[in-house]
């Protein structure tokens, strides 16, 4: 078991965390100031997850574009095909938010939804 | 010119705008307005579509646009009017608004009480002292990402990224993503200015490396930008000779800061503080001018929403008492807050002897990175509290919460410092 500190990233509060782990299990975990941060750093040692946003062109809208995210966090090295998935989505207004504009991203099982409101021209 | 009257009027309609008008209606005012020169409220947080805010305020993360819809339709289910497409031109000391918007023309309303929410704007690149031409492909990162989040377009493919600040950060990640090279981000300090959370999944996540104590020392190209020299700076933050590095780029991204957007709280009369370039309030968040309020960025440059709509929400709520009559105005008797030694700000910068509130909340921020010191707290001289933390970095703001036991029996002679101490 070796002693690994993160910096939490769940919110600027950025928590300093310590968790002792051997990569497949984890031992103790301290530093950590609410239960996300917690479930952050057992997480990031293991299988680390991040929530990507970006921003979905949108036909007939008020504005051109709408912004997105990855409901949940996706497997770090599945960002780069993500992209490239959101970067192919046009979706048409309106748009509200929460809307799922793509079902299954990149293989991952998360549905990429808007997070911004778009009404139609 | 017609002249309307508000109880409320809120001066901008970002997270801070909103929360205060939200907080004034909840006190019990019912005309409260918001005037917004933007076509929609919100704010910055508009051009933020990353995630990570509102954590603590609705136990779930958002992006910046969301955690703006929350405000936008609670005031609009609350009934606070709100303005869109208005330029508020200025405020007088008796808090009559003048504005202006296309409908209306120019026309002035007669505030109860006025709060100030202008936000903040970033740092000019004239304030910056980098030789050598202006050629195209200089962007400070607030507009890089208004570009590339609201009209989809990238500035570039080949980035240097001047300036560690948040927003220089998160656009370091979002042109890695859309595709474009960040080949380094360079700061002049020894520290970053941003949060480490976004030091470590903006930067370390995509391999970007952060140079500290670096500056730019020269910009190539006349046309477009072809590239910058870097170079490391001593204490004093000079240029080291040899150190030069040249890095091949077409665009180049300021991060360098932000300052609060102060012109109308100035020409009104309102005392600013040199330090926050925000004015100077008290612990209502009250002005020198009765009646005026501000939070928010105007106040002093935050780098949590969570706190700007706390923070906004006591500034509604103490404009809301304002308007229905507090106790006869007389004297203020006020005592001074002082930031001493490691301290390089504080808001409030003052507390009323006559509070209304039990306790008092003061939010600072440090002047260099410590490491397992004291957060002490002075009354003449008298050390009234202590209280250890083991990091401290000027990129994030501290807070200390003084009971009211600890302010009994003050007269306003008083003098209350708050200082950094090793132990
Ligand atoms: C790039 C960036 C990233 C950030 N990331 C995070 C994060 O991850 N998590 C987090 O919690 N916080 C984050 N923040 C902080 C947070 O977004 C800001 O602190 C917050 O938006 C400040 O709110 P405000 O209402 O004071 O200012 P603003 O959002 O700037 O709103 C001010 C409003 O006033 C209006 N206005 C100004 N002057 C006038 C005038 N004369 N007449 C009429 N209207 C006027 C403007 O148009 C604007 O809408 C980030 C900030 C930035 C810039
Ligand atoms: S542990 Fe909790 S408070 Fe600390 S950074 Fe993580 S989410 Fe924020």
């Amino acid at each position: 078991m070796e002693k690994r500190e993160l910096t939490c990233i769940c919110c600027p509060r950025g928590c300093m965390i310590t968790v002792v782990t051997d990569g497949k299990n984890i031992g103790e975990v301290n530093g950590y100031t609410c239960r996300k941060g917690k479930e952050y750093a057992e997480k990031e040692v293991i299988s680390p997850v991040r929530t990507v946003t970006s921003t979905v062109r949108i036909l007939g809208g008020e504005r051109p574009l709408t912004s997105v995210k990855t409901k949940t966090g996706i497997p770090k090295d599945r960002i780069l095909a993500c992209m490239q998935q959101i970067n192919g989505i046009v979706a048409e207004a309106p748009v509200r938010i929460g809307d799922v504009l793509l079902e299954d991203v990149a293989g991952t099982g998360v549905p990429i939804v808007a997070t911004k409101a778009v009404r139609p021209l | 010119m017609t002249i309307e009257t508000y109880s409320v009027v809120v001066i901008g309609g970002g997270p801070a705008g909103l929360a205060a008008a939200i907080a004034a209606r909840k006190a019990g005012i019912l005309d409260v307005l918001i005037l917004e020169r933007d076509r929609e409220p919100g704010g910055i947080l508009n051009q933020c579509i990353h995630n990570g805010f509102g954590l603590h305020t609705f136990q779930e993360e958002l992006t910046g646009p969301e955690y703006a819809d929350r405000f936008i339709v609670q005031a609009r289910e609350l009934g606070v009017a709100c303005e869109l497409n208005t330029m508020v031109m200025g405020i007088s000391r008796e808090r009559v608004v003048t504005a202006m918007n296309r409908e209306k023309g120019m026309f002035r309303v007669q505030a109860g009480a006025v709060i100030l929410a202008m936000g903040c704007r970033e740092r000019a690149r004239g304030a910056l002292n980098i030789p050598g031409y202006r050629p195209a492909g200089i962007f400070s990162a607030g507009t890089a990402q208004r570009l590339v989040n609201m009209e989809g377009y990238l500035p570039g493919r080949e980035v240097v990224i001047l300036g560690s600040g948040d927003i220089g950060l998160i656009m370091a990640r979002r042109m890695t993503l859309e595709g474009a090279r960040v080949k380094v981000v360079a700061e002049r300090m020894p520290y970053c200015g941003g949060l480490k959370r976004n030091m470590v999944q903006c930067l370390e996540d995509y391999g970007i490396p952060l140079k500290l104590c670096h500056t730019v020392v020269d910009i190539q190209g006349r046309e477009r930008l072809e590239g910058v020299i870097l170079a490391q700076v001593d204490e004093k933050g000079r240029p080291i000779p040899g150190t030069e590095e040249a890095y091949t780029c077409d665009t180049l991204l300021l991060s360098v800061g932000l300052i609060p957007e102060n012109e109308l709280s100035l020409e009104m009369g309102v005392e600013l503080d040199r330090v926050t370039s925000g004015p100077v309030v008290d612990e209502n968040l009250e002005t020198n001018i009765p009646g005026v309020f501000a939070c928010g960025n105007v106040l002093h440059v935050h780098d949590l929403v969570d706190y700007v709509s706390e923070e906004a929400g006591r500034a509604g709520k103490n404009a809301a008492v304002f308007v229905t009559g507090r106790p006869a105005e007389g004297e203020r008797r006020q005592i001074p807050l002082t930031a001493g030694q490691g301290v390089r700000y504080t808001v409030p910068q003052r507390i009323c002897v006559e509070r209304t509130e039990p306790c008092v909340k003061i939010r600072f921020r440090v002047d260099a990175v410590f490491q397992d010191s004291y957060i002490s707290v002075y009354r003449n001289g008298e050390r009234i509290m202590h209280r250890r933390k083991a990091v401290m970095a000027p990129g994030e703001m501290e807070e200390v919460i003084l009971p009211g036991a600890m302010l009994e029996a003050c007269t306003g002679s008083e003098r209350i410092a708050i200082k950094i101490e090793k132990e």
